[in-house]
């Protein structure tokens, strides 16, 4: 009974292969860009959640503020070089401080220019950042102390500004002020965010707080915690002192952040997944018109048909076969569509991976939520021009010109 | 003679009293009013009228698509105007087969495949299906034209092929309606005398409906309706 249904909604659609293909062509982009929205969407939640994980769990960032986050960085004071230095003597379990204030800016050498990220930091921002020097030197404690027109650049900006040319001893400018390159550091490459982070100027802290932001303020502070530490202890520890410090009384809600990459990684894939979910809805709306484009072209198609369907009555044909087949013809057109769909979304997914930087990761749970979906979408705006077929009178049908 | 076969066995189909109203109130119209009509099996029948005499009402009925006002339609034993919708299509499917003026063909579908249409929905499996359809095609004489579609065929090839799909079945009553209307007198000539040799081999009944006397003249049985009442029925001396 199935196969019989199936064989004659399936000649049926080979008769029409044009139009059944113009039908489904909704679903297909429907279903295509669902898979692509969400195939890229859960990568760049992946990539966001390994490149917080290489950062060591070891890893906590102290910002001013009530919540790290995009637009919400709040107007708390910002800290001073003393609260890391205060981090580094209090807390026990911290093994680096790197205080970290940046700024993106041009860097200029002759007549090249690289707008890039100036940081100003410490020596030991390298080590944080697992960054070591291809070649040159780091700065000294007392360029670090004088905050010494030195700068130590990475692997693009000295392609940008220097092509081939050794860029050690050369001078750049950033701003009005000139500053020596004295290291250069070994290539890391994109970080999984996309992040160029060979795309870098490293000047001494103090330098940077002078020539550039001309304020003593610091945006992070970054704290290396001791192997075998526990960074939850750290955290607390690390959160009373700058409390203390910041003299908030007891009723007072903290105006800064202490975050272990955990919570980071939780608070970056959460905006990912919630981006992902966001243009999935839409794609998902897309799904939904074309589900109402078959069934415009299915009702077309019933009245177009009316004779055929007064012929398979008078044939024999009872009134749930040809409701049947109507269905299954929808169905078969709009899975079928949605396969299609599937395979043009993870094929531009995988061309796309490229482009936008992310790994490109197959869901078979939203391969199957798509086919599911389609199929669904079909059954249901199939029906309704299915029953207009099968209630036909058959006498009706057969005068119908 | 009619008397001797009513005895022996019930006639293959009864008309008694049929009435058909289209319509309700003022705007009812009456289509049949008040029919008696036996047909024995392997009869062949014409009936005839002008348009509105109600022929065509009478031979939806008779086909079964429709069902009486009033009045009793026996097939074979089988009360017919008690079915349900369901009921009289799964009839149609096991016992009749029908002709159209108008072909009535799937359009952009082979010969063949028009013709295996109906054992589809008997669930026929798909190799006696092809082979039933192959025999039905070739005994219209349309052996060559298996996998062509209706629009490459003439209107006498088309008319063959729905000939060929009525009969696939091997059905009890052939229901023609018009089947010659879009056909010149040659071709016309061609459609009457496939349908005699099936009345006559296959021992099919053929209820035909016309209104050429020419075509009318190659049936056994001639009945005319006039107002929806049997004007004449009469035996048609042509000899077969």
């Amino acid at each position: 009974m199935f196969w019989n249904t199936l064989l004659l909604s399936l000649r049926e659609i080979r008769r029409n292969v044009m139009r059944s293909f113009l039908t489904v062509l909704g679903i297909v982009i429907g279903v295509a860009s669902v898979i692509t929205m969400v195939t890229l969407g859960k990568g760049a939640t992946q990539q966001v959640a390994t490149s917080i994980a290489s950062l060591g769990s070891n890893l906590l960032m102290v910002t001013p503020g009530r919540r790290m986050g995009p637009g919400s960085a709040g107007s708390a004071p910002a800290f001073k070089v003393e609260d890391g230095e205060a981090i580094a003597r209090e807390i026990g379990s911290a093994s680096l401080v790197a205080p970290v204030a940046s700024r993106s800016m041009a860097a200029i050498y002759g007549n090249q220019n690289s707008s890039t990220t100036v940081t100003g930091s410490t020596s030991e921002f390298l080590t944080l950042r697992n960054m070591s020097l291809h070649s040159g030197r780091t700065f000294s404690d007392s360029e670090a102390r004088a905050g010494a027109s030195v700068a130590i650049i990475g692997q693009t900006v000295r392609e940008t500004l220097f092509g081939s040319q050794d860029p050690l001893n050369s001078r750049i400018r950033l701003g009005a002020l000139s500053f020596q390159v004295i290291g250069l550091i070994e290539p890391k490459g994109q970080n999984s965010m996309g992040m160029d982070q060979d795309d870098i100027v490293l000047l001494p802290l103090r330098a940077f707080q002078r020539r550039i932001s001309g304020n003593q303020d610091v945006s992070m502070l970054q704290v290396q915690i001791r192997e075998g530490e526990s960074t939850e202890k750290a955290q607390r520890d690390i959160r009373l002192l700058m409390r203390d410090r910041r003299r908030l009384a007891p009723s007072e809600e903290d105006n800064f952040n202490v975050m272990d990459t955990k919570e980071i990684s939780r608070m970056l894939t959460g905006t990912t997944t919630m981006l992902t979910g966001l243009l999935g809805a839409v794609a998902a709306v897309s799904l939904l018109v074309g589900g109402i484009g078959i069934m415009n072209i299915m009702l077309v198609s019933v009245t177009e048909r009316t004779r055929e369907v007064g012929t398979r009555l008078a044939i024999g044909a009872l009134e749930r076969e040809v409701l049947m087949q109507f269905l299954v013809e929808a169905v078969v057109l709009s899975s079928s569509g949605g396969m299609f769909g599937i395979l043009l979304g993870l094929g531009a997914s995988l061309a796309l991976k490229n482009v936008v930087m992310v790994p490109f990761v197959f869901d078979p749970t939203i391969v199957m939520i798509a086919f599911l979906f389609s199929a669904a979408v079909g059954m249901v705006f199939g029906y309704f021009p299915a029953l207009k077929a099968a209630r036909l009178d058959p006498i009706e049908a057969l005068r119908h010109e | 003679m009619i008397a001797s076969t009513q005895e022996s066995r019930a006639p293959l189909i009864e008309l008694r009293g049929v009435t058909k109203v289209y319509g309700t109130g003022q705007a009812a119209m009456q289509a049949l009013a008040g029919i008696d009509l036996r047909i024995e099996e392997g009869d062949f029948v014409a009936i005839m009228g002008h348009s509105g005499s109600g022929k065509s009402t009478c031979l939806n009925i008779l086909g079964c698509l429709d069902s009486p006002t009033s009045g009793s339609y026996r097939f074979r034993d089988v009360e017919v105007s008690q079915l349900t919708r369901d009921q009289r299509a799964r009839l149609r499917r096991y016992y009749l087969g029908f002709v159209f003026q108008g072909y009535n063909l799937l359009k952009r579908t082979s010969a063949i495949e028009n013709v295996e249409l109906p054992l589809i929905y008997r669930h026929v499996p798909a190799r006696q299906r092809r082979q039933a359809a192959r025999h039905a095609l070739a005994s219209v004489g349309l052996q060559d034209w298996e996998s062509h579609n209706p629009n490459e065929l003439s209107g006498g090839q088309q008319q063959r092929v729905a000939i060929a799909r009525a009969i696939v079945t091997g059905p009890s009553v052939l229901m023609a309606d018009e089947p010659t209307g879009n056909l010149d007198t040659a071709r016309s000539e061609e459609i009457m005398e496939l349908l005699c040799s099936l009345n006559r081999d296959q021992g099919i009944t053929v209820v035909m409906v016309t209104h050429e006397s020419d075509m009318a003249a190659y049936a056994k049985r001639i009945v005319r309706f006039k107002d929806g009442r049997i004007e004449s029925d009469e035996q048609n001396g042509r000899a077969h």
